[in-house]
């Protein structure tokens, strides 16, 4: 749409640019883009619409449950979109029905809410169940109250429950002041309805009593009148006396209707008071509501009976009145007829005795006559249907009798039904107040004997606690002990480990340094030893050219205070040769010089030994030593053979080997000499074998210093 | 220092031959003039008495180291 817009514009710029031939194109375009935008407008508009419409459907769908199942049914799948839209439909409205049924049980409610407080809202969720029952039927308010009772107790008492007995006593003290309250408002109800209605029955009795007697009265008076036998001027005051006791005979039957419709419904107001504190069901309430029955019964018996006599006087009474009815009309009749034959007579015919004429009697007369006349045919006629009359008289008698009688009866038997009822009730009350107080002495024995064998139980359970509490209290005790006595163990075990362990790690401390201190003692013993090697070394080195060293005893001396506890270095020390130690040592320098010295001497008494040794024998030797020729130095071979023993060989392998620094050879070699040469050797000889002793016993011990010292370096 | 015993034995050696034969010479002239009416033999007899016994004595010197000696033991 945009980009149709935007070729529009384009091609609009574009025909504005070159507005020659291709006008066509640029009109092409704009109406193309013209067509597409309405076009897209239309489509925008369409799809707008449609949006809105479900839009609107659901929300109003979502509000209205009904329009929801109507679109539902009507539209295929509508149901799943709304059901993913908005959701499952509503549950449909049951608690309607339950509404009006309500409001007829409150009344019950709020009586029995003294008594049923804690099943309340058992009650309530039970009471719904009758009400609908009670909805269909709201007519008969008495019977259905009683039957939510019922169905409340029905309900109640399978929920009963344990309750703790200062509550239920509580709980009965309370609903015994209820009851109480209810009886003395029921037995001030009673009584008042009692009174009042007893006070209009009697008033309605009185009244149909006085309407009987009015009636009878006036029956009598009419019958009087009908007889007519008294004299004319006494006939008007009976007739006067009879309109009077006619409007008083009305009046008392409207006044006694009046009183027995208020007595009725004093009555009925009675009875439902009655059926209230019956269906209340406080017990002590009931011989009261027997009494208030018996009393009610009686009204209406007597009130019925009333009821009848007047019924009776009133059938007589009319029986009379249509005695009187017929009569009336016969003189009506007569009356008209002779209105009709004489019109100037008036129609007060009482007073028409001394004013009638001659004609008016004649006619009168002989219309007396035809009447009579007419009257014995009717007569005859009336005693042949006599039979027939008094047979249907009878019969209707008969049936009225029935009916009468019927209802004597059924009345009869309702009265003898409500007495019979009332004395069973009587019966009942007697026979349940003697229950009730031999239960009540029973439940005192068993209350008593409870008391006695809850006492005994409570001894002995107090018994067995206080022991049981004994035993746990001692086996806590003893489980603390333990347990203390495991802590303190515990402890001391730890702390001992600690101790042992801080006594190890200390003792290793004390080790460690103390092997520190012997290493480094032992490595100042080194040093030390070292050090007096060293200067033994050192004292070595003061021998002169002829002289000898230092007397080393006071290195050796030194070195054996070192080492003091080193037996090897003790040793060794020991084993430097005493004359080193007194008097020193030689040094190989001088002793190379001497040895040459030695060369010489032992040439010259090369032949002498212990065989030849005359002076003859020096001379030869001497001789020898001057004319032998040979090498001064010779290296000496690995192995001596027995001709390398001759005293020239030798010397010259001590020359050699002395002019090569080898003392300890050349010693070896000058060993080797025999005879004289041995002898003159054999100075030289121990001062080298010192020297060298000497310088061995240094070497080792500067070895076994350097030795020491490098060890010192390591753990012992 | 027994390398100097052989200069020590010759140094008394000599000493000694110098003094045996010089007092074997001395005797020897005295004898001889004294008794032996100058002649030269004592002085010859004594001068070679002198060095014999120097000689000897050189000798013995020189052959002590060899010699073997015994003790007798005594008898109990």
């Amino acid at each position: 749409m945009l980009r149709v817009c935007w070729k529009g514009a384009r091609a609009a710029a574009r025909c504005g640019k070159v507005p020659a031939h291709p006008l066509q194109h640029c009109r092409r375009y704009t109406t193309a883009g013209d067509s597409g935008s309405s076009a897209g407008k239309i489509v925008a508009a369409g799809l707008l619409t449609v949006g809105g419409g479900v839009g609107g459907t659901i929300l109003y769908a979502k509000w209205d449950p009904k329009f929801r199942a109507g679109v539902e049914k009507s539209v295929p799948y509508s149901d799943q979109v709304f059901e993913t839209v908005l959701g499952p439909p509503a549950p449909p409205a049951a608690a309607a029905l339950k509404r009006p049924g309500k409001i007829e049980p409150l009344q019950i409610s709020s009586v029995s809410e003294a008594l049923k407080e804690s099943k309340q809202p058992k009650a309530k969720a039970s009471r719904p169940d009758p009400a609908p029952v009670e909805a269909a039927a709201p007519a008969e308010e008495a019977p259905a109250p009683a039957q939510t009772l019922q169905a409340e107790v029905s309900h109640h008492e399978p929920v009963l429950t344990e309750r703790p007995a200062e509550e239920v006593s509580a709980r009965l003290e309370q609903q015994d002041q209820a009851e109480q309250h209810v009886l003395t408002a029921l037995t001030a109800g009673l009584e008042e309805s009692l009174g009042s209605s007893a006070k209009i029955t009697l008033q309605a009795i009185g009244a149909q009593e006085a309407a009987l007697t009015a009636i009878t009265a006036h029956t009598d008076q009419l019958r009087e009148a009908m007889d007519a036998q008294t004299p004319p001027d006494e006939k008007s005051a009976q007739w006067k006396a009879l309109t009077e006791a006619l409007s008083e005979r009305t009046r008392a039957v409207d006044e006694a209707g009046d009183a027995l419709l208020k007595a009725k419904g004093e009555l009925e107001k009675l009875r439902e008071v009655i059926n209230g504190a019956k269906q209340r069901k406080i017990a002590s309430a009931r011989p009261q509501i027997l009494a208030a029955e018996e009393n009610l019964h009686s009204m209406i018996v007597d009130l019925d009976k009333v009821v009848t006599k007047v019924q009776t006087a009133q059938s007589e009474a009319k029986v009379v009145s249509q005695y009187s009815e017929l009569v009336n009309e016969a003189k009506a009749q007569f009356q008209q007829e002779l209105a009709n034959i004489t019109p100037e007579i008036q129609a007060n015919w009482k007073g028409l005795s001394g004013k009638l004429s001659a004609d008016d009697l004649n006619s009168l007369i002989a219309h007396a006559h035809r009447r009579i006349d007419q009257l014995n045919r009717e007569l005859a006629e009336q005693r042949v249907r006599e039979q027939i009359h008094i047979e249907t008289a009878l019969e209707q008698q008969k049936l009225e009798d029935q009916r009468a009688l019927e209802r004597a009866v059924a009345s009869a038997l309702e009265h003898s039904r409500e007495d019979i009822r009332i004395q069973q009730e009587k019966k009942l009350q007697e026979v349940r107040e003697v229950l009730e107080a031999e239960m009540r002495t029973q439940l005192r024995r068993q209350a008593a004997a409870h008391t006695d064998h809850l006492r005994d139980v409570l001894k002995v359970q107090e018994q067995e606690l206080r022991e049981e509490a004994h035993e746990v209290l001692s086996s806590k005790m003893m489980e603390q002990e333990t347990h203390y006595r495991r802590l303190t163990q515990e402890q001391l075990d730890t702390f001992t480990l600690d101790m042992n362990a801080a006594y190890a790690r200390l003792k290793g401390i004390e080790e460690a340094i103390d092997s520190h201190v012997t290493a480094e003692d032992e490595a100042r013993k080194a040093h030390q030893l070292w050090l007096s090697v060293e200067a033994l070394n050192y004292t070595l080195k003061s021998a002169g050219a002829d002289s000898p060293t230092e007397p080393l005893e006071g290195a050796v001396l030194a070195i054996k205070e070192t080492c003091a506890e080193n037996e090897f270095a003790q040793a060794l020390a020991t084993a430097i040769p005493e004359e080193s130690l007194s008097r020193g040592v030689y040094s190989e320098a001088s002793l190379r010089a001497r040895f040459y010295d030695i060369r010489r001497l032992a040439r010259r008494v090369a032949l002498i030994d212990e065989t030849r040794n005359s002076l003859y024998q020096y001379f030869l030797s001497y001789l020898q030593s001057v004319l032998l020729f040979e090498r001064e130095q010779e290296a000496p071979p690995a192995k001596l053979a027995a001709e390398d023993l001759d005293t020239f060989k030798l010397l010259a392998y001590a020359t050699y080997s002395i002019e090569r620094g080898d003392l300890e050879l050349a010693a070896k070699f000058i060993n080797q000499l025999r005879g004289e040469s041995q002898r003159v050797a054999q100075d030289w000889l121990k001062e080298a074998r010192l020297t060298l002793e000497t310088k061995q016993v240094i070497s080792l011990l500067s070895a076994y210093a350097n030795a020491v010292g490098l060890g010192t370096t390591q753990a012992p | 220092m027994s390398e100097k015993e052989i200069g020590r034995k010759w140094d008394r050696c000599l000493a000694d031959c110098a003094i045996k034969v010089g007092t074997g010479l001395g005797l020897g002239i005295v004898f001889s003039v004294v008794f032996f009416k100058r002649r030269t033999s004592p002085i010859a007899f004594g001068t070679g008495l002198g060095l014999g016994m120097a000689y000897s004595n050189c000798q013995n010197d020189f052959k002590s180291h060899y010699v073997l000696h015994s003790n007798v033991a005594k008898e109990q």
